[in-house]
């Protein structure tokens, strides 16, 4: 029989890579790191988490974009908001200041007829006296702003009325005292029953609750970091704007420790609808043109949402840049950690692959056990760190209370890399084992 | 006369180290027949080795021919070499030369793991082989817990396992206390009556004695070459 072996051909030379044969390669690598329990699992553990970090900075990176992005779309994207701000200086001398004086700053009435008479592409403004107060029903008190305002303000903000209707055209004209809740301040109001109908005070004056707006859809805390200047924006109430300037008049006192302090602003915020989102950069420069002739302190702000929004997707990419790079090194360190291991290992194992190729074992064969080993190593690291990476998340938003989005592809990008790593950090281990000379090899003590 | 297996028709080696070249084998030609029993004898340092390798094809002569079954395997590219060695020749080595991770029938597999036969038939030959060497009771043991004589008899197994043209034997009892050596060449003996082609290299006379005949190397030449009677 021996004489009639089949003599060797080179044609069959791809076989090496059958699927059986892989799949013993696969139970061998599986057998020679079980050897080495301890030293896998900490040269796994770079890959663990290189893998973990992306995926979990990437959730919570993603949660709060969506969160600041969600929150600039509730302004509404075709809008321009201008607010009245009370100019630096002027702080100053009140604040140093005994004597009482009228400060007079602000958006006014004329600068909305400036608005509407020369800017083209302005399609319905948005007029707002803001003014801050405590809201009774009977022993229950909430500070409050105060929000004079007409009654396109709902469509025009996205922000819709829950329940009961908001003001009319003839609410205002009547200068009815009628109200529409915010919808966070009702139960600090009205626990346990409806406010439809009932009167809250503000002041001496009594206000008829003829209807509650939408939850805005976020907490206190996140306003704090894009509306920081009106901390209670969510407690609002409204009323209609002829309403407020009646029982407001234009100037608001304050009493300080000596003195009086009165403000006089005619409105303090403004929104301006764009009638189409690409002319809103434009008109946006043009009201701020406007404003700037027209005003000679910066006693106002303009906020565009959409240049927000721009902008926080900017802010948005820049993170993911510094996010990749620091996956990329992670990932790197520990594809050096595993070469480094496999470069050992191939020494350590000289004399097997000695035995190996003298049985046999070509090149070729050689390499596919050690390949195959790197990558199972990096592989395992990378399905640990998946499952790290998605568990993180979940325990951040669980005791935080961040929101963290967990997209598919995070995962299997993460996942892909670190296999890409084994492969990458594992061809030159085993060609060096594979390129080794037999007899040397056998040699080797 | 029978077609000769082993044909070395004038094979040189010669290494380069550093500046000088140190010639192995100068030219050295013999032919071995199926069947036969030989040893490989000479003081260290006359080529006993280089020749070894050569005949296992583990390198390649410099100048000269090596025909191994009727085929020229001194020109040959390192896969069809691999594939030569895996399919056409048995080692047994000085130090056994197992792979301490892989049990006794897992070792002797190896020669047939390269080959891509069926597992079943691969391990059902293998277990075959073990018992017929002796070790039917440690199939599953690892060769750190095998005496020394046992461990050579794995590697005889795992050298028979391919069913070579030749077996070649580096030193087989050379690790070996006298009474496991006694018993491996007798083991060697029933190989030989079974008609394998065995070689062996040894510096021991008494080992170089039970061969059929002896070739004798001196500073890279044959020496003698003589049949036993």
């Amino acid at each position: 029989m021996s004489a009639n072996n089949p003599p060797p051909k080179n044609d069959s030379a791809w076989r090496g890579l059958s699927v059986a044969r892989l799949q013993r390669a696969v139970r061998l690598g599986i057998r020679s790191l079980w050897l080495h329990r301890l030293r896998s699992l900490l040269t796994v553990l770079g890959i663990v988490f290189g893998v973990c970090s992306v995926i979990a900075m990437l959730a919570i990176g993603e949660g709060a974009s969506y969160e600041a992005q969600e929150q600039i779309k509730s302004l509404g994207s075709q809008n321009i908001i201008l607010h009245s701000v009370k100019p630096p200086d002027e702080q100053k001398v009140s604040n140093q200041g005994s004597q009482s004086r009228v400060l007079q700053y602000g958006v006014t009435y004329s600068d909305v007829q400036r608005i509407t008479a020369t800017i083209p592409g302005v399609t319905v403004m948005l007029p707002a006296r803001i003014i801050r107060d405590y809201v009774w029903n009977i022993s229950h008190r909430v500070d409050c702003e105060i929000a004079g305002t007409v009654p396109w303000y709902p469509t025009m903000r996205n922000h819709r009325v829950a329940s009961g209707r908001f003001f009319t055209e003839q609410d205002m004209a009547g200068q009815k005292s009628v109200c529409v809740l915010g919808a966070e301040m009702v139960p600090m109001l009205f626990p346990m029953q409806s406010p439809l109908g009932k009167q809250v005070r503000v002041g001496g004056d009594y206000y008829q609750v003829i209807g509650v707006m939408e939850a805005r859809g976020h907490d206190a805390k996140t306003d704090d970091a894009t509306e920081s200047k009106d901390k209670s924006a969510a407690y609002r109430m409204f009323i209609p704007l002829e309403t407020a300037k009646l029982r407001y008049g234009e100037v608001l006192m304050r009493r300080r420790a000596g003195s009086f302090e009165a403000e006089r602003v005619q409105l303090h915020e403004l929104t301006v609808k764009v009638a189409s989102l690409d002319q809103v950069t434009i008109v946006a420069g043009a009201v701020k043109a406007v404003m700037e002739r027209n005003h000679k302190k910066k006693d106002y702000q303009i906020d565009v949402p959409l240049e927000m929004l721009r902008r926080a997707e900017r802010t948005k990419q820049i993170f993911n840049i510094v996010l990749g790079s620091i996956a990329a090194i992670s990932l790197l360190v520990g594809g050096i950690g595993i070469m480094n291991i496999m470069l050992a290992s191939v020494t350590e194992r000289t004399r097997e692959i000695g035995i190996r190729r003298a049985l046999g074992a070509r090149r070729r064969d050689i390499i596919i056990q050690f390949l195959v080993e790197t990558v199972m190593l990096s592989g395992i690291g990378g399905i640990l760190g998946v499952m790290l990476g998605v568990t993180i998340p979940l325990i951040v938003s669980h005791t935080a209370g961040m929101k963290t989005i967990i997209t598919i592809w995070s995962p299997l990008l993460a996942f892909g890399i670190s296999a890409l790593v084994g492969v990458i950090f594992g061809i030159y281990p085993a060609v060096r084992a594979a390129k080794m000379d037999p007899v040397e090899a056998l040699r080797h003590e | 006369m029978p077609e000769p297996i082993v044909q070395f028709n004038n094979v040189r080696k010669s290494y380069q180290m550093g500046m000088f070249t140190v010639e192995a084998l100068r030219g050295v030609t013999f032919d071995i027949t199926e069947g036969d029993y030989i040893s490989i004898m000479g003081s260290s340092g006359c080529g006993k080795s280089t020749l070894l390798n050569l005949l296992g094809c583990l390198d390649r002569p410099t100048t000269g021919h090596y025909l191994l079954g009727g085929e020229d395997v001194s020109g040959m590219d390192d896969d069809s070499l691999s594939a030569v060695r895996g399919a056409r020749l048995g080692f047994i080595f000085q130090s056994y030369n197992l792979i301490q991770q892989l049990s006794v029938v897992e070792n002797i597999e190896i020669p047939l793991y390269y080959q891509d036969r069926p597992e079943a038939e691969s391990r059902e030959r293998a277990i075959k082989l073990a018992k017929r060497v002796g070790l039917a009771e440690r199939l599953d043991h690892k060769p750190f817990e095998l005496s020394g004589g046992q461990q050579q008899r794995v590697a005889i197994a795992r050298a028979l396992v391919n069913d070579p043209l030749v077996i070649l034997a580096d030193e087989p009892t050379g690790n070996l206390d006298s009474a496991s050596g006694v018993e491996i060449l007798k083991v060697f003996d029933e190989l030989h009556a079974q008609g394998k082609t065995l070689i062996i290299v040894t510096h021991d006379p008494t080992v170089g004695r039970r061969a059929r005949r002896t070739i004798r190397l001196r500073d890279g030449h044959i020496e003698s070459d003589i049949r036993h009677p």
